[in-house]
C-alpha cells in the first residue's frame, strides 16, 4: 500500500467513524435488550410460583379465643398472632402512643376500630425473622410485657411495637377484614 | 500449556501423547521442577490440605447426594436414612460434616500464614483477592449445605442469614422474597439451595485453579520473605514438596479422622437434630464455629448511626450489623493495598507480630462472643473487638506504614539458611521510612 493509499484509508476511517460509533451502540443497546430479556426468565424463576400465591389467604374463627389468650395460626407459610388482649393490655398500649418509639404508631392505627381487643400481627421478629415468645402464659413477654424475641434480644409492647433491642419496626400487622364479628380473613 | 521447546519422554506411549498434548511436560513443570523456595516451614503445608479437603468434600457430598432429597418432609428423614441404612452412610456424612469444619480449619491457618509472612504483599495482590474469593464462596457453600438437613438449626438459620438482605433499603424485602420463593423459608428455598450447594463447589474449584495458576506467576513467598533470587535459594517441589505436603497432609487427616469416628457430632448443634418447625425459634440461634466472628461482628452493631444532635437515622442497627459484617471481609480484600510497608515477613516485622497476633487473639473472642447471647456484658466484649478488628486494618496497619522501622534484611534465603543467627543479627535502620 503507497503512502497516500494508506493515508486515504486512514481518512476514510475518520470519516466513517461517526456512523461506527453509531452501529456499534445501536448493536450493544439491542443485545443489552436482548440478554436482558432472556435473564429475566432466569431471575423471575426464583420468586414465588403461582401455587404459592395461591395459598394466601387463610380464615380464623376467634370465638374459641378467651381474654387474655392467644392463638398462633399460619398464613403464606408464617406464624400469626392473634391476641384477645384484655382492658388492661389496652390501656397500656394506648397509654404508650406518645411514648418514644421507634417506629411510631398509635395503637389505634394497629387494631381494627371497634375490635381493639383483637390483635393481629405476623409473628415475626422484624430484625432478623425469629418467632418472638409471649404467646403462652409461661413465655418471657419481655420488659413491656409484650413479646420477646430469644434470638437478640428484641422487646415489643402490648401493642406489638418495638421498644427495645436491634428489630427497626414494629411486628407487621398483615391486611386482613372482620367477616363478622367472631371471624377474619388475613389476606 | 504453552508450546515452546519440549524435551522428549521415554516411554513412547507417553511421548505419544505429550507430543500432541503436552500435559506430562505441564505436569513435570508445574509440579515436578518447579523452583520452590528451600526455606518454607510447616504453615507452608495448609494449601495442599485445603485442596485434599476440597476433593473429600466434592466426592462425599456426591455420594450422599446419591441418596438425599430436597424436599421439607422428606429431607430430614432422607438424612436420617443415610445415618442408619444406607450402606456406610454414617461414614459419609460424618466426614462431609467435619470435613467442612476441618476445611475452614485448613483455610483461616492458611490465611493467617499469608498475614503473617506477608504473602499478600506486592506482586502476589491478585492470588491473595483471590483467595478471599474462594473464602467467600466457601462461607456461602458451607451455609446452604447446613440448611440441607432441614433441622431446627437448619431453618432458623437460614431465616437469619437471609432477613439480612432485608436490610438493604428499599428493595430488601423483594430481594429476600426472591431468595425465599416464598414468603418464607420453605421448601422452594430448600429446593435451590440444594441446587447452589451442588454447584458452587466446582465454581470454588475453577477459582482454586486461578489461584493455583496466579500462585505459578508469582512463585511462592517463604518465611523470610526475601524473594528468591536464584537456584541457590531453591529446591525442586517434587520429591521436596511432594514428601513435606504429604506428610503434613497425613498428620492433618489422621486429627479430623479422629473427630470423624470418635466424636461426630463435637462440631455441630444438637438443635439440628430436631425437625425443622417454622412455628418454634430455638431459644439460642448459633451458626456453625466457623461463622462465629462474623456472627459476632453482625450483632455487635446494636445502635443506629445517625447525624448527632438530630432524630435523624442514616443507618439502622440492622443494616449496620450486616454493612459491618460484610465489611470485614471487604477489609480482607483491600488488605494488599493498606499495607505499604516495604518488608514482607512478620519475622522481621516486631511492630506488626504483635499487633496481628492481637488480631488473632481478637478473632478468637469474637468467635466466644458471636456462640453467646447477645446480652449483658458479652455485647460490649463483641463491640470492643469489632472496633479492633477494624482498627487493625484502618488504623493501625497505616501507623505502621509510617512508623515501623525498616530492619535490615537477609542478603538471600540461602544465605539465610546457612546462617542461624541471621535473625539475630538482624536490627533496626534508623530512621524514619520514607
Amino acid at each position: 500500500m503507497s503512502s497516500s493509499e494508506d493515508k486515504k484509508a486512514k481518512d476514510g476511517t475518520k470519516q466513517n467513524s461517526g456512523r461506527r460509533d453509531f452501529l456499534y451502540l445501536t448493536a450493544a443497546a439491542f443485545g443489552a435488550v436482548g440478554a436482558g430479556s432472556v435473564a429475566w426468565p432466569f431471575v423471575h424463576q426464583m420468586n414465588p410460583a403461582a401455587d404459592t400465591l395461591a395459598l394466601s389467604t387463610t380464615e380464623v374463627d376467634l370465638s374459641p379465643i378467651e381474654e387474655g389468650q392467644a392463638i398462633t395460626v399460619m398464613w403464606r407459610g408464617k406464624p400469626v398472632f392473634i391476641r384477645h388482649r384484655t382492658a388492661e393490655e389496652i390501656e397500656k398500649a394506648k397509654a404508650d402512643d406518645t411514648a418514644d418509639l421507634r417506629d411510631a404508631e398509635t395503637d389505634a392505627q394497629r387494631v381494627k376500630e371497634g375490635q381493639e381487643k383483637w390483635l393481629v400481627m405476623v409473628g415475626i421478629c422484624t430484625h432478623l425473622g425469629c418467632v418472638p415468645l409471649g404467646q403462652k402464659d409461661a413465655d418471657v413477654k419481655g420488659e413491656y410485657d409484650g413479646w420477646f424475641c430469644p434470638c437478640h434480644g428484641s422487646h415489643y409492647d402490648t401493642s406489638g411495637r418495638i421498644r427495645k433491642g436491634p428489630a427497626p419496626k414494629n411486628l407487621l400487622v398483615p391486611e386482613y377484614t372482620f367477616l363478622n364479628d367472631t371471624m377474619i380473613k388475613i389476606g | 500449556m504453552s508450546s515452546g521447546p519440549r524435551e522428549q519422554f521415554d516411554n513412547p506411549v507417553i511421548e505419544w501423547v505429550d507430543s500432541r498434548l503436552p500435559i506430562f511436560t505441564l505436569m513435570n513443570k508445574e509440579y515436578g521442577v518447579f523452583p520452590t523456595p528451600k526455606n518454607f516451614n510447616y504453615f507452608w503445608n495448609f494449601g495442599a490440605i485445603a485442596m485434599v479437603l476440597l476433593v473429600t468434600m466434592i466426592l462425599t457430598g456426591i455420594v450422599l447426594a446419591m441418596h438425599y432429597v430436597p424436599h421439607p418432609d422428606m429431607a430430614f428423614d432422607s438424612v436420617e436414612r443415610i445415618m442408619r441404612d444406607v450402606n456406610y452412610g454414617w461414614l459419609l456424612r460424618y466426614m462431609h460434616a467435619n470435613g467442612a469444619s476441618f476445611f475452614f480449619i485448613a483455610v483461616y491457618i492458611h490465611i493467617f500464614r499469608g498475614m503473617y509472612y506477608g504473602s499478600y504483599k506486592q506482586p502476589r495482590e491478585l492470588l491473595w483477592i483471590l483467595g478471599v474469593v474462594i473464602l467467600l464462596i466457601m462461607m456461602a457453600t458451607a451455609f446452604m449445605g447446613y440448611v440441607l438437613p432441614w433441622g431446627q438449626m437448619s431453618l432458623w438459620g437460614a431465616t437469619v442469614i437471609t432477613n439480612l438482605f432485608s436490610a438493604i433499603p428499599l428493595v430488601g424485602d423483594s430481594i429476600v422474597t426472591l431468595l425465599w420463593g416464598g414468603f418464607s423459608v420453605s421448601g422452594a428455598t430448600l429446593n435451590r439451595f440444594f441446587a447452589l450447594h451442588y454447584l458452587l463447589p466446582f465454581v470454588l474449584v475453577a477459582v482454586v485453579f486461578l489461584h493455583v495458576w496466579a500462585l505459578h506467576v508469582t512463585g511462592s513467598g517463604n518465611p523470610l520473605g526475601v524473594e528468591a533470587k536464584g537456584k541457590q535459594d531453591t529446591l525442586p517441589f517434587h520429591p521436596y514438596y511432594t514428601m513435606k505436603d504429604s506428610f503434613g497432609i497425613v498428620v492433618f487427616l489422621i486429627i479430623y479422622a479422629a473427630f470423624v469416628f470418635f466424636m461426630p457430632n463435637s462440631l455441630g448443634h444438637p438443635d439440628n437434630y430436631i425437625p425443622a418447625n417454622p412455628l418454634v425459634t430455638p431459644a439460642h440461634i448459633v451458626p456453625e464455629w466457623y461463622f462465629l466472628p462474623f456472627y459476632a461482628i453482625l450483632r455487635a452493631i446494636t445502635f443506629d448511626i445517625g447525624i448527632p444532635f438530630t432524630d435523624i437515622t442514616i443507618i439502622t442497627a440492622k443494616l449496620g450489623g450486616v454493612l459491618a459484617m460484610f465489611g470485614s471481609i471487604a477489609m480482607l480484600i483491600i488488605f494488599p493495598f493498606l499495607d505499604r510497608h516495604p518488608v514482607r515477613s512478620a519475622v522481621f516485622r516486631p511492630w506488626y507480630r504483635v499487633a496481628l497476633l492481637a488480631f488473632v487473639a481478637n478473632a478468637f473472642i469474637l468467635g466466644v462472643c458471636g456462640g453467646k447471647p447477645a446480652e449483658g456484658f458479652w455485647v460490649p466484649l463483641s463491640q470492643i473487638s469489632t472496633l479492633y478488628y477494624f482498627a487493625f486494618f484502618l488504623v493501625v496497619i497505616p501507623f505502621l506504614n509510617k512508623k515501623e522501622p525498616v530492619m535490615k534484611l537477609p542478603p538471600s534465603i540461602n544465605d539465610a539458611v546457612l546462617d542461624d543467627n541471621i535473625k539475630a543479627n538482624a536490627y533496626f535502620v534508623a530512621g524514619k521510612v520514607k
